[in-house]
Protein backbone atom coordinates (compact mmCIF):
# COMPACT_ATOMS: atom_id res chain seq x y z
CA UNK A 1 0.00 0.00 0.00
CA UNK A 2 1.67 3.02 -1.48
CA UNK A 3 0.93 6.27 -0.47
CA UNK A 4 1.86 8.52 -2.96
CA UNK A 5 1.02 12.02 -4.89
CA UNK A 6 -2.51 10.45 -6.05
CA UNK A 7 -4.19 11.63 -2.63
CA UNK A 8 -3.40 15.01 -3.52
CA UNK A 9 -4.59 14.28 -7.29
CA UNK A 10 -7.81 12.60 -5.96
CA UNK A 11 -8.00 15.45 -3.66
CA UNK A 12 -7.70 18.39 -6.17
CA UNK A 13 -10.34 16.40 -8.86
CA UNK A 14 -12.77 16.26 -5.34
CA UNK A 15 -12.68 20.03 -4.60
CA UNK A 16 -13.15 20.76 -8.71
CA UNK A 17 -15.85 18.22 -9.33
CA UNK A 18 -17.62 19.42 -5.96
CA UNK A 19 -17.22 23.21 -7.36
CA UNK A 20 -19.08 21.94 -10.48
CA UNK A 21 -21.97 19.48 -9.21
CA UNK A 22 -22.57 22.99 -6.70
CA UNK A 23 -22.16 25.15 -9.25
CA UNK A 24 -23.81 23.60 -12.53
CA UNK A 25 -25.45 20.27 -12.16
CA UNK A 26 -27.41 20.61 -8.22
CA UNK A 27 -29.17 23.86 -9.11
CA UNK A 28 -30.72 22.50 -12.52
CA UNK A 29 -32.03 19.90 -10.48
CA UNK A 30 -33.18 21.17 -7.56
CA UNK A 31 -35.19 24.24 -9.64
CA UNK A 32 -36.95 21.63 -11.75
CA UNK A 33 -38.20 19.80 -8.54
CA UNK A 34 -39.17 23.15 -6.61
CA UNK A 35 -41.26 23.57 -9.86
CA UNK A 36 -42.87 20.36 -10.42
CA UNK A 37 -43.42 20.19 -6.58
CA UNK A 38 -45.26 23.60 -7.11
CA UNK A 39 -47.23 22.48 -10.00
CA UNK A 40 -48.51 19.13 -8.48
CA UNK A 41 -49.50 21.23 -5.30
CA UNK A 42 -51.46 23.73 -7.49
CA UNK A 43 -52.58 21.12 -9.48
CA UNK A 44 -54.20 19.34 -5.85
CA UNK A 45 -55.22 22.37 -4.88
CA UNK A 46 -57.34 22.95 -8.25
CA UNK A 47 -58.85 19.39 -7.99
CA UNK A 48 -60.40 20.14 -4.43
CA UNK A 49 -61.43 23.85 -5.58
CA UNK A 50 -63.02 22.16 -8.97
CA UNK A 51 -64.82 19.52 -6.13
CA UNK A 52 -66.35 22.06 -4.67
CA UNK A 53 -67.37 23.82 -7.42
CA UNK A 54 -68.62 21.10 -8.79
CA UNK A 55 -70.63 20.75 -5.36
CA UNK A 56 -72.09 24.05 -5.31
CA UNK A 57 -72.90 23.81 -9.25
CA UNK A 58 -74.58 20.76 -8.37
CA UNK A 59 -76.72 22.14 -5.76
CA UNK A 60 -77.31 25.22 -7.87
CA UNK A 61 -79.06 22.75 -10.59
CA UNK A 62 -81.37 21.26 -7.95
CA UNK A 63 -82.60 24.79 -6.85
CA UNK A 64 -83.28 25.87 -10.55
CA UNK A 65 -84.81 22.60 -11.33
CA UNK A 66 -87.00 23.03 -8.47
CA UNK A 67 -87.73 26.53 -9.40
CA UNK A 68 -88.34 25.98 -13.24
CA UNK A 69 -90.99 22.88 -11.85
CA UNK A 70 -92.92 25.55 -9.74
CA UNK A 71 -92.90 27.81 -12.37
CA UNK A 72 -94.09 25.43 -14.66
CA UNK A 73 -97.02 24.10 -12.14
CA UNK A 74 -98.16 27.73 -11.83
CA UNK A 75 -97.92 28.82 -15.78
CA UNK A 76 -100.03 25.24 -16.34
CA UNK A 77 -102.41 26.25 -13.47
CA UNK A 78 -102.67 29.54 -15.49
CA UNK A 79 -103.00 28.23 -18.70
CA UNK A 80 -105.85 25.60 -17.11
CA UNK A 81 -107.98 28.81 -15.62
CA UNK A 82 -107.65 30.53 -18.38
CA UNK A 83 -108.49 27.89 -21.11
CA UNK A 84 -111.70 27.25 -18.35
CA UNK A 85 -111.91 31.21 -18.58
CA UNK A 86 -111.60 30.98 -22.77
CA UNK A 87 -114.79 28.05 -22.58
CA UNK A 88 -116.75 29.71 -19.96
CA UNK A 89 -116.68 32.58 -22.66
CA UNK A 90 -117.26 30.72 -25.85
CA UNK A 91 -120.07 28.76 -24.19
CA UNK A 92 -121.43 32.51 -22.86
CA UNK A 93 -120.63 34.25 -26.86
CA UNK A 94 -122.28 30.42 -28.50
CA UNK A 95 -126.02 31.07 -25.86
CA UNK A 96 -126.05 34.66 -27.01
CA UNK A 97 -125.35 33.74 -31.15
CA UNK A 98 -128.20 31.16 -30.24
CA UNK A 99 -130.69 33.80 -28.53
CA UNK A 100 -129.78 36.29 -31.12
CA UNK A 101 -130.07 34.11 -34.27
CA UNK A 102 -133.36 32.69 -32.52
CA UNK A 103 -134.88 36.24 -31.72
CA UNK A 104 -134.18 37.34 -35.28
CA UNK A 105 -136.18 34.42 -36.29
CA UNK A 106 -138.75 34.73 -34.49
CA UNK A 107 -139.24 38.19 -35.77
CA UNK A 108 -138.61 37.30 -38.83
CA UNK A 109 -141.78 34.23 -38.83
CA UNK A 110 -143.88 37.43 -37.01
CA UNK A 111 -143.03 39.32 -39.75
CA UNK A 112 -143.86 36.63 -42.47
CA UNK A 113 -147.11 35.71 -40.32
CA UNK A 114 -147.95 39.83 -40.55
CA UNK A 115 -147.07 39.56 -44.39
CA UNK A 116 -149.06 36.53 -44.77
CA UNK A 117 -152.19 38.12 -42.35
CA UNK A 118 -151.09 41.44 -44.67
CA UNK A 119 -151.91 39.46 -47.85
CA UNK A 120 -154.51 37.25 -46.77
CA UNK A 121 -156.38 39.83 -45.03
CA UNK A 122 -156.22 42.00 -48.96
CA UNK A 123 -157.31 38.57 -50.59
CA UNK A 124 -160.28 37.58 -47.37
CA UNK A 125 -162.55 39.86 -49.20
CA UNK A 126 -162.13 37.95 -52.61
CA UNK A 127 -162.47 34.69 -50.96
CA UNK A 128 -165.86 36.01 -48.96
CA UNK A 129 -167.32 37.31 -52.16
CA UNK A 130 -166.01 34.44 -54.51
CA UNK A 131 -168.00 32.03 -51.21
CA UNK A 132 -170.83 34.60 -50.98
CA UNK A 133 -171.27 34.61 -54.65
CA UNK A 134 -171.04 31.01 -54.63
CA UNK A 135 -173.47 30.87 -51.99
CA UNK A 136 -176.08 33.32 -53.43
CA UNK A 137 -175.45 32.64 -56.81
CA UNK A 138 -174.69 35.89 -58.06
CA UNK A 139 -177.73 37.58 -56.43
CA UNK A 140 -175.54 39.69 -53.34
CA UNK A 141 -174.22 42.94 -55.32
CA UNK A 142 -170.77 43.51 -54.27
CA UNK A 143 -171.92 47.16 -53.96
CA UNK A 144 -174.99 46.68 -51.74
CA UNK A 145 -172.67 44.69 -49.05
CA UNK A 146 -169.39 46.53 -49.25
CA UNK A 147 -169.95 47.73 -45.61
CA UNK A 148 -170.52 44.20 -44.66
CA UNK A 149 -167.91 42.71 -46.23
CA UNK A 150 -165.67 45.82 -44.71
CA UNK A 151 -166.46 45.14 -41.00
CA UNK A 152 -165.61 41.48 -42.03
CA UNK A 153 -162.48 41.86 -43.53
CA UNK A 154 -161.12 44.02 -40.36
CA UNK A 155 -162.59 41.70 -37.35
CA UNK A 156 -159.74 38.78 -39.21
CA UNK B 1 -12.50 -14.03 -17.14
CA UNK B 2 -11.52 -15.77 -20.30
CA UNK B 3 -8.10 -14.44 -20.86
CA UNK B 4 -7.35 -15.65 -16.92
CA UNK B 5 -6.97 -19.50 -17.63
CA UNK B 6 -4.10 -18.69 -20.53
CA UNK B 7 -3.08 -15.90 -18.10
CA UNK B 8 -2.60 -18.35 -15.29
CA UNK B 9 -1.13 -21.31 -16.99
CA UNK B 10 1.64 -18.96 -18.52
CA UNK B 11 2.42 -17.00 -15.30
CA UNK B 12 2.48 -18.35 -11.27
CA UNK B 13 -0.88 -17.35 -9.40
CA UNK B 14 1.29 -15.27 -7.51
CA UNK B 15 2.52 -12.81 -10.24
CA UNK B 16 -0.75 -12.90 -11.82
CA UNK B 17 -1.99 -11.56 -8.54
CA UNK B 18 0.79 -8.81 -8.13
CA UNK B 19 0.16 -8.01 -11.04
CA UNK B 20 -3.00 -7.14 -11.28
CA UNK B 21 -3.09 -5.98 -8.00
CA UNK B 22 -0.12 -3.09 -9.02
CA UNK B 23 -0.95 0.70 -10.10
CA UNK B 24 0.57 1.97 -13.49
CA UNK B 25 2.81 4.41 -11.64
CA UNK B 26 4.83 7.05 -13.00
CA UNK B 27 6.92 9.46 -10.95
CA UNK B 28 10.50 10.39 -10.53
CA UNK B 29 12.66 6.85 -9.89
CA UNK B 30 16.20 7.65 -8.38
CA UNK B 31 18.01 5.65 -11.46
CA UNK B 32 15.71 5.93 -14.56
CA UNK B 33 14.65 9.54 -13.60
CA UNK B 34 10.78 10.13 -15.20
CA UNK B 35 9.08 6.98 -16.20
CA UNK B 36 6.41 4.58 -15.51
CA UNK B 37 7.68 2.08 -13.54
CA UNK B 38 8.25 -1.55 -14.13
CA UNK B 39 7.56 -2.64 -10.70
CA UNK B 40 6.17 -2.82 -7.53
CA UNK B 41 9.40 -2.67 -6.13
CA UNK B 42 10.42 0.58 -8.45
CA UNK B 43 7.17 2.43 -7.70
CA UNK B 44 7.54 1.93 -4.34
CA UNK B 45 11.39 3.58 -4.97
CA UNK B 46 9.80 6.73 -6.69
CA UNK B 47 8.40 7.93 -2.79
CA UNK B 48 5.56 10.68 -2.29
CA UNK B 49 6.27 12.19 -5.40
CA UNK B 50 4.53 9.83 -7.71
CA UNK B 51 1.01 9.21 -9.31
CA UNK B 52 -1.23 6.39 -10.13
CA UNK B 53 -1.96 6.70 -13.34
CA UNK B 54 -4.33 4.64 -14.09
CA UNK B 55 -6.74 5.19 -10.74
CA UNK B 56 -6.47 8.78 -11.27
CA UNK B 57 -7.62 8.49 -14.43
CA UNK B 58 -10.19 6.23 -14.14
CA UNK B 59 -11.55 8.68 -11.02
CA UNK B 60 -11.01 11.74 -13.07
CA UNK B 61 -12.79 9.86 -16.24
CA UNK B 62 -15.54 8.86 -13.75
CA UNK B 63 -16.70 11.82 -12.14
CA UNK B 64 -16.49 14.13 -14.92
CA UNK B 65 -18.21 11.91 -17.12
CA UNK B 66 -20.91 11.28 -14.42
CA UNK B 67 -21.31 15.48 -14.00
CA UNK B 68 -21.32 16.15 -17.72
CA UNK B 69 -24.18 13.46 -18.31
CA UNK B 70 -26.42 14.52 -15.22
CA UNK B 71 -25.66 18.19 -16.26
CA UNK B 72 -26.58 17.42 -19.84
CA UNK B 73 -29.78 15.63 -18.54
CA UNK B 74 -30.58 18.86 -16.03
CA UNK B 75 -30.07 20.94 -19.06
CA UNK B 76 -32.71 19.30 -21.52
CA UNK B 77 -35.18 18.01 -18.54
CA UNK B 78 -38.83 19.53 -18.18
CA UNK B 79 -40.77 19.99 -15.17
CA UNK B 80 -43.66 17.61 -17.12
CA UNK B 81 -43.46 13.87 -17.14
CA UNK B 82 -39.80 12.87 -16.94
CA UNK B 83 -38.30 10.98 -19.70
CA UNK B 84 -36.50 7.49 -17.96
CA UNK B 85 -32.69 9.14 -18.07
CA UNK B 86 -34.51 11.95 -16.27
CA UNK B 87 -36.35 9.83 -14.66
CA UNK B 88 -33.21 7.72 -13.02
CA UNK B 89 -31.00 11.03 -12.79
CA UNK B 90 -33.71 12.70 -10.66
CA UNK B 91 -34.12 9.38 -8.79
CA UNK B 92 -30.93 9.66 -7.80
CA UNK B 93 -30.63 12.95 -6.64
CA UNK B 94 -34.01 13.01 -4.98
CA UNK B 95 -33.18 9.78 -2.54
CA UNK B 96 -29.28 11.99 -2.11
CA UNK B 97 -31.31 15.20 -0.90
CA UNK B 98 -33.56 12.82 1.29
CA UNK B 99 -31.01 11.08 3.38
CA UNK B 100 -29.16 15.03 3.40
CA UNK B 101 -32.78 16.47 5.06
CA UNK B 102 -33.01 13.58 7.51
CA UNK B 103 -29.66 13.23 8.78
CA UNK B 104 -28.45 16.98 8.20
CA UNK B 105 -30.50 19.67 10.43
CA UNK B 106 -28.54 22.52 9.59
CA UNK B 107 -28.67 25.07 6.62
CA UNK B 108 -25.93 24.68 3.74
CA UNK B 109 -26.21 24.39 0.10
CA UNK B 110 -22.98 22.82 -0.16
CA UNK B 111 -24.11 19.65 1.33
CA UNK B 112 -26.55 18.44 -1.25
CA UNK B 113 -24.35 18.38 -3.85
CA UNK B 114 -21.40 17.18 -1.57
CA UNK B 115 -23.44 14.19 -1.03
CA UNK B 116 -24.56 13.51 -4.78
CA UNK B 117 -20.83 13.69 -5.55
CA UNK B 118 -19.76 11.65 -3.29
CA UNK B 119 -22.40 8.51 -3.53
CA UNK B 120 -22.73 8.31 -7.43
CA UNK B 121 -18.91 9.00 -8.03
CA UNK B 122 -17.97 6.16 -5.28
CA UNK B 123 -20.71 3.72 -7.21
CA UNK B 124 -19.32 4.47 -10.45
CA UNK B 125 -15.81 3.43 -8.88
CA UNK B 126 -17.19 0.62 -7.50
CA UNK B 127 -19.00 -0.73 -10.03
CA UNK B 128 -15.54 -0.53 -12.31
CA UNK B 129 -15.17 -3.97 -10.20
CA UNK B 130 -17.88 -5.37 -12.22
CA UNK B 131 -15.74 -5.11 -15.19
CA UNK B 132 -14.43 -8.92 -15.69
CA UNK B 133 -10.73 -8.49 -14.68
CA UNK B 134 -8.62 -8.86 -17.34
CA UNK B 135 -11.22 -7.23 -20.48
CA UNK B 136 -9.32 -3.71 -20.01
CA UNK B 137 -6.51 -4.55 -17.78
CA UNK B 138 -5.04 -7.15 -20.66
CA UNK B 139 -6.03 -4.93 -23.44
CA UNK B 140 -3.90 -1.99 -22.00
CA UNK B 141 -1.20 -4.54 -21.36
CA UNK B 142 -1.14 -5.88 -24.89
CA UNK B 143 -1.25 -2.01 -26.60
CA UNK B 144 1.10 -1.08 -23.87
CA UNK B 145 3.57 -4.18 -25.02
CA UNK B 146 3.33 -3.21 -28.61
CA UNK B 147 2.85 0.22 -29.08
CA UNK B 148 5.14 1.26 -26.25
CA UNK B 149 7.58 -1.78 -25.75
CA UNK B 150 6.45 -1.68 -21.84
CA UNK B 151 6.16 -5.41 -21.03
CA UNK B 152 3.79 -6.52 -18.15
CA UNK B 153 2.58 -2.91 -17.96
CA UNK B 154 -0.23 -2.62 -15.09
CA UNK B 155 -3.69 -1.04 -15.59
CA UNK B 156 -6.21 -0.98 -12.83
CA UNK B 157 -9.54 0.15 -13.49
CA UNK B 158 -11.27 0.18 -9.55
CA UNK B 159 -10.29 3.69 -8.33
CA UNK B 160 -11.69 2.96 -4.81
CA UNK B 161 -8.76 -0.68 -4.67
CA UNK B 162 -6.53 2.24 -4.33
CA UNK B 163 -6.48 3.78 -1.00
CA UNK B 164 -4.99 6.83 -2.36
CA UNK B 165 -8.62 7.47 -3.96
CA UNK B 166 -10.20 6.68 -0.68
CA UNK B 167 -8.49 8.15 1.38
CA UNK B 168 -8.06 11.77 -0.86
CA UNK B 169 -11.74 11.70 -0.60
CA UNK B 170 -11.68 11.08 2.94
CA UNK B 171 -9.09 13.61 3.64
CA UNK B 172 -11.24 16.09 2.08
CA UNK B 173 -13.99 15.35 3.96
CA UNK B 174 -12.20 15.75 6.94
CA UNK B 175 -10.65 19.01 6.17
CA UNK B 176 -14.48 20.02 5.36
CA UNK B 177 -15.26 18.95 9.03
CA UNK B 178 -12.27 20.73 10.92
CA UNK B 179 -13.29 23.41 8.57
CA UNK B 180 -17.14 23.69 9.50
CA UNK B 181 -16.30 22.88 12.55
CA UNK B 182 -14.25 26.25 13.59
CA UNK B 183 -16.61 28.01 11.38
CA UNK B 184 -19.78 27.38 13.23
CA UNK B 185 -17.86 26.87 16.91
CA UNK B 186 -15.00 29.41 16.89
CA UNK B 187 -11.36 27.61 17.25
CA UNK B 188 -12.55 28.22 21.09
CA UNK B 189 -15.51 25.76 20.59
CA UNK B 190 -13.90 23.25 18.54
CA UNK B 191 -10.97 22.52 20.56
CA UNK B 192 -13.18 22.89 23.76
CA UNK B 193 -14.82 19.61 22.56
CA UNK B 194 -12.00 18.20 22.00
CA UNK B 195 -10.87 19.02 25.55
CA UNK B 196 -13.35 19.40 27.94
CA UNK B 197 -15.75 16.31 26.86
CA UNK B 198 -17.43 14.50 27.68
CA UNK B 199 -15.79 14.61 31.58
CA UNK B 200 -15.73 18.06 31.71
CA UNK B 201 -12.20 20.12 32.64
CA UNK B 202 -10.98 18.56 35.24
CA UNK B 203 -10.00 15.42 33.55
CA UNK B 204 -8.66 17.06 30.37
CA UNK B 205 -6.23 14.65 29.51
CA UNK B 206 -8.41 12.06 29.61
CA UNK B 207 -10.64 13.98 27.40
CA UNK B 208 -7.82 14.43 24.54
CA UNK B 209 -7.08 10.84 24.69
CA UNK B 210 -10.67 10.10 23.95
CA UNK B 211 -11.47 12.97 21.70
CA UNK B 212 -8.35 13.43 19.70
CA UNK B 213 -7.92 9.74 18.19
CA UNK B 214 -11.82 10.21 17.55
CA UNK B 215 -11.48 12.86 14.98
CA UNK B 216 -8.88 11.06 13.26
CA UNK B 217 -10.46 8.14 13.41
CA UNK B 218 -13.21 9.55 11.06
CA UNK B 219 -11.05 9.72 8.27
CA UNK B 220 -9.05 7.23 8.42
CA UNK B 221 -12.24 4.67 8.77
CA UNK B 222 -14.27 6.57 6.04
CA UNK B 223 -11.26 5.78 3.81
CA UNK B 224 -9.56 2.54 4.45
CA UNK B 225 -13.16 1.19 5.36
CA UNK B 226 -14.22 1.91 1.46
CA UNK B 227 -10.68 0.76 0.24
CA UNK B 228 -11.24 -2.39 2.37
CA UNK B 229 -14.27 -3.36 1.46
CA UNK B 230 -13.26 -2.77 -2.69
CA UNK B 231 -9.97 -4.47 -2.48
CA UNK B 232 -10.97 -7.76 -0.88
CA UNK B 233 -13.68 -7.83 -3.24
CA UNK B 234 -11.43 -7.31 -6.45
CA UNK B 235 -8.76 -9.81 -4.61
CA UNK B 236 -11.24 -12.54 -4.46
CA UNK B 237 -12.11 -11.99 -8.15
CA UNK B 238 -8.36 -12.38 -8.57
CA UNK B 239 -8.40 -15.63 -6.86
CA UNK B 240 -11.10 -17.10 -8.92
CA UNK B 241 -9.54 -16.53 -11.93
CA UNK B 242 -6.25 -17.42 -11.30
CA UNK B 243 -7.22 -20.69 -9.28
CA UNK B 244 -10.38 -22.22 -10.89
CA UNK B 245 -10.32 -22.61 -14.14
CA UNK B 246 -13.03 -23.40 -15.77
CA UNK B 247 -15.30 -23.42 -12.84
CA UNK B 248 -14.30 -19.72 -12.29
CA UNK B 249 -16.93 -18.57 -14.32
CA UNK B 250 -20.29 -19.71 -11.79
CA UNK B 251 -17.68 -18.88 -9.38
CA UNK B 252 -17.27 -15.32 -10.49
CA UNK B 253 -21.19 -14.88 -11.64
CA UNK B 254 -21.91 -15.82 -7.47
CA UNK B 255 -19.19 -13.45 -5.53
CA UNK B 256 -20.11 -10.85 -8.14
CA UNK B 257 -24.22 -11.50 -6.94
CA UNK B 258 -22.63 -10.66 -3.52
CA UNK B 259 -20.87 -7.94 -4.83
CA UNK B 260 -23.20 -6.33 -6.21
CA UNK B 261 -24.85 -5.99 -2.27
CA UNK B 262 -21.15 -4.31 -1.53
CA UNK B 263 -21.01 -2.08 -4.37
CA UNK B 264 -23.91 0.54 -3.67
CA UNK B 265 -23.93 0.11 0.14
CA UNK B 266 -20.16 1.28 0.14
CA UNK B 267 -20.73 4.15 -1.51
CA UNK B 268 -24.01 4.65 0.74
CA UNK B 269 -22.36 4.27 3.83
CA UNK B 270 -19.39 7.01 2.87
CA UNK B 271 -22.22 9.30 1.42
CA UNK B 272 -24.17 9.30 5.36
CA UNK B 273 -21.27 8.92 7.48
CA UNK B 274 -20.32 12.47 5.79
CA UNK B 275 -23.94 13.78 6.72
CA UNK B 276 -23.07 12.59 10.09
CA UNK B 277 -19.80 14.08 10.55
CA UNK B 278 -20.73 17.35 9.12
CA UNK B 279 -24.12 17.78 10.70
CA UNK B 280 -22.06 17.21 14.35
CA UNK B 281 -19.63 19.69 12.84
CA UNK B 282 -22.33 21.89 12.47
CA UNK B 283 -23.63 21.12 16.05
CA UNK B 284 -22.98 24.40 18.50
CA UNK B 285 -24.94 23.48 21.34
CA UNK B 286 -23.76 20.56 23.87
Amino acid sequence: MNLNATLIGQSIAFIVFLWFCRQYVWPLFAAIMEERKQKIADGLEAAARAEKDLALAQTKATDQLREAKAEAAIIIEQANRRATQIVDEAKEQAREEGQRIIAGAQAEIEQEVNRAREALRSRVSDIAVAGARKILEGSVDRAANEEMLSKLAAEL
Amino acid sequence: MANAANSAAETSVQEYITHHLSFLTFGNHPEHGWSFAHTTEEATAMGFWAVNVDSLGWSVFLGAAFLLWFRAVGKRASVGTPGAVQNFVEMVVEFVDARVNEGFNFKNELIGPLCLLLFFWILLMNTMDLVPVDWITRLFEIVAASVFHFEHAPFKIVPSTDPNITMGLSLSVFLMIIYYSIKNKGIGGFLGELAFHPFGKWMLPFNLIIEVPTLFAKPISLGLRLFGNLYAGELLFLLIASMLGLWQLPAHFIWAGFHLLVIPLQAFVFMMLTIVYLNAAHETHH
